[in-house]
């Protein structure tokens, strides 16, 4: 048996990145369960992390400015001319 | 009722057999869904913004043309990302980017007394996320921490955490190691929760 060698919170808080993901080592992923269990203030930047993360996944896309939109549209719609006067109906039953 | 009402929460896939048959308004949602994180990876391969927005129009026309032969083996959305970055790539005048290998650490060593324990412990975001006012104010902040990383840690950020990717995609879009992803990642993240916290302790 591996001899489990206490961790500080400075070197909780190094771990916990890739702990998040799942690639923590099997070894600092019980070093680090062991100190989160009995460290409140860990525990609590962990919860932090894992907020942070859901608030960016919350977040959405940027807003569009109106020019890049329209210059897009554009696009779309010339290539559907290009297409129609190529013999093709693109636009199905209109 | 008009389709640009109903077509904002219908599926990307749907959204694409839509514009195939002529739908503009499918088209303008896919535009605005996508265009922001289609123009971050174009910025993160070429050296202008200008660059950056060629390549974001010609991969819509690659879109266009190449909607018929989509075939669903992966998502749109990571379909989409693919073209951008290739085509980015093909195009990118940039310098290599180097990855930091070091991780640094995620909070300052400051916040921590000589024996490594918190001088103080971080608060709890909990009650803030409950709160639907401040969520608006965390949100917008989250925006603006994410906007101001430097290009490879918002590249990552934004494919992984905002966009949902794996980091494998992320890495392989990005042309880095995962382990590089993951390092970038952390590194963006650490940048947000410190943001976030600045607006949870100001707010309270």
């Amino acid at each position: 048996m591996v001899l489990v060698k206490d961790i500080n919170c400075h070197h909780a808080v190094g771990l916990i990145g890739e702990y998040l993901e799942g690639k923590l080592p099997r070894r600092d992923r019980r070093r680090l369960e062991k100190h989160l269990a009995g460290c409140d203030a860990c525990s609590a930047y962990l919860e932090q992390m894992r907020a942070t993360i859901a608030l960016a996944g919350s977040v959405g896309p940027d807003d569009l400015s109106t020019e890049a939109l329209d210059a897009l549209l554009n696009v779309f719609d010339n290539y559907q001319r290009e297409n129609r006067e190529n013999g093709e109906d693109v636009s199905g039953a209109s | 009722m008009s389709k640009s009402a109903t077509v904002s929460h219908v599926d990307d896939e749907e959204l694409l057999g839509r514009f195939l048959g002529g739908d503009r308004d499918a088209f303008r949602t896919l535009v605005v869904r996508y265009q922001p994180t289609v123009l971050q990876i174009a910025r993160y391969y070429v050296n202008s913004a200008a660059t950056a927005e060629d390549v974001a129009q010609d991969t819509w026309i690659a879109v266009l043309k190449g909607a018929e032969r989509f075939e669903g083996r992966a998502t749109f959305k990571t379909w989409l990302f693919r073209i951008v970055a290739n085509r980015a790539r093909t195009t990118g005048t940039r310098e290599k980017r180097q990855v930091p290998v070091d991780p640094t650490d995620p909070v300052s060593g400051d916040r921590f007394n000589t024996e490594g324990m918190w001088k103080e412990p971080p608060a709890s975001f909990t009650d803030l996320l409950a709160d639907g006012e401040a969520n608006v104010q965390l949100a917008a902040a989250v925006r603006t921490a994410i906007a101001e990383l430097p290009e490879m840690q918002r590249s990552v950020v934004t494919l992984h955490d905002v966009e949902g990717l794996s980091t494998s995609e992320v890495a392989s879009l990005l042309e880095l190691s995962e382990a590089n992803a993951r390092v970038v990642l952390h590194r963006a993240r650490a940048h947000i929760r410190e943001v976030v916290e600045r607006v949870a302790k100001g707010g309270s």
